[in-house]
């Protein structure tokens, strides 16, 4: 079995690691952009970007694994309005780098005033983003990709909530196919799902999911637009979680096409909006 | 009875420590319950003794202390 990571903060994760995930089946990496742990300055961003988009690609290209990422200021140092606009002054030329699908992970954290100001002038990078390419002349103009964080615990109902509605005010310019919501559970998968967006579980067993949770979730908000990741960083997480809830769908007896579906075929069809985003969804042929 | 030795983290630190594991188990009890339910003929284990287990060790949970550990284990023990 083959899998796309679509998320995973590979710059906190060690070489073997990479040897791992291609040990693994694990054939391209999406690296959102987040929080280090410790908040940085506008110039820590700037390398940041640069590790992201010149040296991440080549550590994963060791092991031929395709690495992509995603630019922005994470929610949780969106609070220094200052320091928002610094960073977002920064951002177009890192969106222009080749391995760049889009914009995320950007999203709310305490959901503040500050934070909602910060994700609408993510939103709206998006879409300029994407005037900016065609000249502003296509009346079919697609905004860039964007990859969305929903808060953590007890902020989770609320900060989804909030921003389906933000992205709502946006209208027809924002397209929920071209949108991934990450991070759903029980209480917001139906919300993000019936609006039409995206959809991402993570697996953190004490946090967030377990692999029996999503493989249920899977099994009753379906598998279209869903996709599952286990959000390795440099806390207490373990890439191998995707896996494993791939291992539970199996044992359930859920068949391989729909496996391929949700940990290949879904993230190549989501990131493949983005011409960058080299694997194609692949069909299973029956022996 | 032997010497007991007292736990030594004030309640409010153990319950920062445990607190999220706790919620944990409580959703994956919900979830998998849930999961039954939806199972092909959920009949077949509407009497099943281990459904009636669950529900007595989850009142076991909303009864006050001490030992709740061990009655629960004391109902799962044959007699
Ligand atoms: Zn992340």
């Amino acid at each position: 079995m083959f899998f796309i990571d679509p998320h995973i903060h590979m710059v906190s994760r060690t070489t073997a690691d990479y040897e791992m995930l291609a040990l693994s089946g694990v054939v391209a990496v999406s690296e959102p952009a987040f929080w280090a742990g410790f908040d940085r300055s506008p110039a820590g961003f700037v390398d940041y970007f640069r590790q992201l988009t010149e040296f991440e690609p080549v550590r994963a290209a060791q092991f031929g694994i395709d690495h992509y990422c995603w630019i922005c200021l994470n929610p949780k140092e969106a609070e220094d309005l200052g320091k928002a606009r610094e960073v977002l002054a920064e951002m177009p030329r890192f969106l222009d780098q080749p391995n760049v699908l889009g914009i995320g992970e950007i999203g709310l954290n305490k959901n503040t005033a500050n934070e909602v100001k910060v994700f609408q002038q993510h939103v709206q990078m998006a879409i300029d983003a994407a005037r900016r390419q065609t000249a502003g002349a296509s009346p079919a103009m697609r905004h860039a990709l964007i990859l969305i964080h929903t808060p953590h615990l007890q902020d989770k109902l609320k900060g989804t909530r909030l921003i389906l509605e933000m992205l709502k005010d946006f209208g027809n310019a924002i397209d929920p196919g071209r949108v991934l919501i990450d991070h759903v559970e029980e209480h917001t998968i139906g919300l993000v799902k019936e609006a039409g967006y995206w959809a991402g579980m993570t697996i953190y067993p004490i946090s967030k999911a377990t692999p029996q949770r999503a493989v249920d979730m899977m099994e009753m908000y379906g598998p279209e637009r869903l996709c599952v990741n286990a959000a390795a960083d440099w806390g207490v997480s373990d890439p191998l979680n995707t896996h494993r809830t791939m291992q539970e769908a199996r044992r359930r007896g859920h068949p391989l096409p729909v496996l391929l579906d949700v940990f290949y075929n879904n993230p190549a069809r989501f990131f493949g909006q983005n011409p960058r985003f080299k694997p194609k969804p692949m069909r299973m042929a029956t022996l | 009875m032997a010497a007991t030795i007292t736990h030594p983290r004030p309640a409010s630190e153990t319950l920062d420590i445990y607190f999220l594991e706790m919620r944990a188990k409580l959703l994956e009890i919900g979830a998998t319950l849930d999961r039954i339910d939806r199972s092909a003929r959920p009949e077949e284990v509407v009497a099943d003794p281990r459904l009636a287990f669950i529900r007595e060790a989850l009142a076991v949970l909303q009864s006050a202390g001490p030992e709740r550990a061990r009655r629960i284990e004391e109902l799962y023990s044959l007699q």
